[in-house]
């Protein structure tokens, strides 16, 4: 039997273990974005004052299931089957040894299970955080390691095919853009899982009584697992925007070396970012969190700033070559909206960059950190970097993953098309409204700001209320958009019109595919060099993406400098 | 020849960038080193900063120090937690534990004190309100503070950490007042709306 066949949209070659490895790993990360978005709304209708849904125990309780189930469940699952995809399916590359694939997977999903069962049966009441001393069932902490193991078995894996692939010439020169985006990812997780068995399994013990684990060491080293992991995401998610931006739009690579120095930036210098969230600790002085905050003076900062412009004048430009010309944003009118994969791409960037980056460069500034700290300013900002960047980014590919890999038409189609836009605005809605909460002094985790049975009241501005509300609104609409996803995938997974072997899906319009696979952007040949397009001074032949990232910049600007202004009315404080 | 991100690129592809990315590079380094100016910048200049003094201590050895200072400084108790007014420019202690924060402070506007945090459990989160000032209360450590409070009125601490399932009773008070007049500064003020019923339980209770 043929191990391979040939993607008849692509011609890519497909092994057929990289195939069943991501469906398995795609299809346990839908399952725990559903238990995830099931405590989201449980979760959001408790801290919706007026609604105030579950008691204290149960609301920490579903918090924690969220936390886990979004944040490490779903996001890594998902990630672990971009890798597969990234190496094995682009690369025209055999898994080398598929059964330690399905080992990596088995020993993931049995972590998942063990951390599902302490957290349901309330023996894990401690927030994906687990700051020590608070304390967990043993098998929590060992459900965590397990889980880590498989993923980094995984990254190995991932590794080991692409010096497969190498060695057996399946590709000519250097692995594509988008691989190399996951060499990075994958990268970085080494590191990461790094942190996370140098701080689980001293935790392990410490919760077997076994040795003692200071808790300011548990939160710089836990960080160092938990916010390099988000670099995991964002590297990840980047890789998918080049991805998506292929497909959809033909989008080009301006020029390889300024990419791939920025992805070379982002794995230079995350291991310093636990940082960000012990800037108002006890135990580190000012130059410590100068430094480390800043990740050397801002480059992984200056990395994303590099791709949030690569990416959408990458498309302007792929878009320009094949014809769409006119005036500065003429191709942004002419681009396809109604293709999930490329409005999910446009609001992943979008926000991801706008809300989510702006916020976090501001948040994880040394001072200003004072005035955002534990407060909805945070959740705030990450559900518009991971959720909406990264989240809606792995969404959005899903739209071109269930044709490709699962060979299946997407079911409801329609209802596919306009999920993104329920998402995205429902999830700007709801991350900018936290967020100016937490300008307020709103905490975050907490079940009750009206203080009610405290031995004090305060009481926060009336205006608290209502903004409340209105992220209570947006989160609502965000998680209509997201069961929609999960509707849309597993009724197409399970039960969607099968893609006969060997059709490519061209010109087949009207049925349950993007347009980026009916009517995919036309080839660019050797004379598509893009001497023809007029070139507008330093705006060159990007004008538009450019007046874009000025506009970022302003906000951007803006945004930082009012916090340091909000900042110097608080007490003096040093 | 331009290439997608899922195509191999061609063979040499280290090649001279275009001059409008080029331009965006610089602008986006230009910008990352004003952010990283701005922290040492404000360092010098700027008055809210969360360097303090950092040490470590026990939390018997926290405990017997806030027992120490209510007792220096107790004037009187607000429902069963001590309020304490310490001079200006003293040190003062804040105890963090499941779920209380002890004692109540009654400080003056416009002068500096040390306030020293530290937890006896679990990590708590002190956050003033509604100034949304928040530093973090790690068990084992000694934050020390210097603040100076601009205004004076009743100010709360909030516990944004979570610290269990009481976590949403931790509230805190502070009250600021206005300094005296010159002549009868360093006693404690009459002004005081809780000082009428101190107790015989100063600094114990809990
Ligand atoms: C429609 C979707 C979603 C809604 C409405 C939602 C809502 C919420 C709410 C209300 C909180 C509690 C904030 C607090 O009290 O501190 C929260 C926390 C959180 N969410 Fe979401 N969320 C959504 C999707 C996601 C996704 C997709 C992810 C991750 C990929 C995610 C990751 C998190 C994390 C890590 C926390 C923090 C938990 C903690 O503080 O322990 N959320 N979310
Ligand atoms: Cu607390
Ligand atoms: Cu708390």
């Amino acid at each position: 039997m043929n191990a391979f066949r040939t993607c008849p949209t692509t011609g890519l070659k497909v092994h057929s273990q990289a195939d069943a490895l991501i469906k398995a790993n795609a299809v346990v990360a839908t399952v725990t974005l559903l238990i995830g978005g099931i405590a989201a709304l449980l979760v959001l209708l408790t801290r919706w004052q007026a609604v105030l849904l579950l008691d204290a125990e149960m609301f920490y309780r579903m918090l924690t299931v969220h936390g886990m189930n979004m944040l490490i469940f779903f996001i890594i699952f998902f990630e672990m089957a971009v890798l597969y995809f990234a190496s094995a399916v682009l690369l025209n590359a055999r898994v080398p040894a598929a059964w330690l694939g399905w080992v990596a997977f088995a020993l993931m999903v049995v972590g998942t299970v063990m951390v599902e069962w302490t957290m349901w049966t309330g023996r894990a009441d401690v927030l994906f955080t687990s700051y020590v001393p608070l304390r967990a069932h043993p098998l929590y902490y060992l459900g965590v390691i397990l889980f880590a193991v498989g993923a980094l078995v995984v990254v190995g894996h991932f590794f080991a095919i692409l010096v497969v692939a190498k060695r057996e010439k399946t590709y000519e020169g250097s692995v594509p853009l988008v691989t190399f985006g996951a060499l990075t990812a994958a990268i970085i997780a080494a590191v990461t899982l790094l942190h996370g068995a140098i701080i689980y399994i001293p935790t392990f013990l410490w919760s077997l009584d076994m040795m003692p684990v200071d808790p300011q060491l548990y939160r710089l080293v836990w960080w160092g697992l938990g916010h390099s992991s988000q670099q995991i995401n964002v590297a990840a998610m980047v890789a998918i925007w080049y991805l998506l931006g292929a497909f959809t739009v033909g989008a080009v690579v301006l020029n390889e070396k300024v990419s791939r120095s920025a992805f070379v930036l982002y794995i230079l210098f995350i291991s310093m970012a636990s940082a960000h969230h012990l800037l108002v600790d006890p135990g580190f002085g000012p130059a410590w969190k100068i430094w480390n905050t800043s990740y050397f003076m801002y480059m992984a900062v200056m990395a994303s700033m590099i791709h949030g412009f690569t990416v959408p004048a990458g498309m302007e430009l792929g878009m320009r070559l094949r014809g769409a010309t006119q005036g500065l944003f003429g191709w942004l009118k002419r681009a396809p909206w109604g293709d999930p994969g490329f409005s999910s791409l446009v609001f992943s960037v979008v926000v991801f960059g706008f809300v989510g980056g702006i916020t976090g460069v501001t948040f994880g500034t040394e001072q200003i950190n004072i005035i955002a700290h534990n407060t909805l300013r945070i959740p705030g900002h990450f559900h518009a970097t991971v959720v909406s960047g990264t989240a809606m980014a792995f969404m959005g590919v899903t739209y071109y993953v269930i044709p490709l890999i699962f060979r299946r038409e997407i079911a409801f189609y329609k209802l596919a098309k306009i999920q993104p836009y329920l998402f995205a605005i429902g999830m700007v809605v709801f991350s900018m409204a936290m967020t100016f909460a937490g300008t307020f002094g709103v905490p975050r985790r907490h079940w009750d700001i009206s203080f009610s049975m405290a031995p004090f009241q305060p009481e926060f501005s009336p205006a608290v209320d209502l903004i409340i509300g209105v992220m209570a609104v947006g989160g609502l609409l965000g998680i209509v958009g997201g069961a929609i996803y999960i509707v849309v995938t597993v009724v197409s997974v399970f039960f969607g019109k099968r893609i006969p072997e060997g059709e490519s899906g061209l010109g087949m319009e009207g049925r349950g595919l993007p347009l980026g696979i009916t009517n995919p952007p036309r080839p660019l040949t050797s004379a598509d060099d893009g001497s023809d397009l007029e070139s507008r001074g330093w705006l060159g032949t990007i004008p538009g993406t450019m007046v874009l990232v000025l506009i970022f910049l302003l906000a951007f600007i803006t945004y930082y400098f009012v916090n340091w202004n909000l900042l110097s009315f608080v007490w003096r404080v040093g | 020849m331009f290439r997608t991100g899922i195509e191999p690129p061609e063979r040499v592809w280290w090649k001279k960038v275009h001059k409008t990315e080029k331009v965006w590079v610089w602008i986006a380094f230009g910008w990352c080193m004003v952010l990283f100016a701005m922290m040492p910048l404000w360092h010098a200049r700027g008055g809210q900063n969360p360097s303090g003094i950092r040490a470590t201590v026990g939390a018997d050895a926290f405990r017997d120090r806030v027992n120490e200072f209510i007792a220096d400084y107790q004037v009187g108790t607000d429902g069963n937690i001590p309020v304490v007014e310490p001079p200006p420019g003293s040190d003062i202690y804040l105890e963090a534990a499941m779920w209380y924060w002890r004692p109540v402070l009654r400080l003056q506007r416009g002068a500096e004190y040390t306030l020293h945090l530290s937890s006896l459990d679990l990590n708590h989160g002190f956050s003033l309100y509604p100034l949304n000032i928040n530093f973090q209360v790690v068990p084992g450590y000694d934050y020390g503070l210097r603040v100076t409070p601009n205004e004076a009125g009743e100010f709360h601490i909030v516990c944004n950490e979570f610290c269990g399932i009481g976590h949403h009773l931790m509230v805190g008070k502070v009250i600021v007042i206005d300094p005296p007049a010159a002549a009868d500064a360093g006693t404690p003020s009459d002004r005081a709306d809780v000082g009428s019923d101190a107790s015989a339980d100063a600094g114990g209770g809990r």
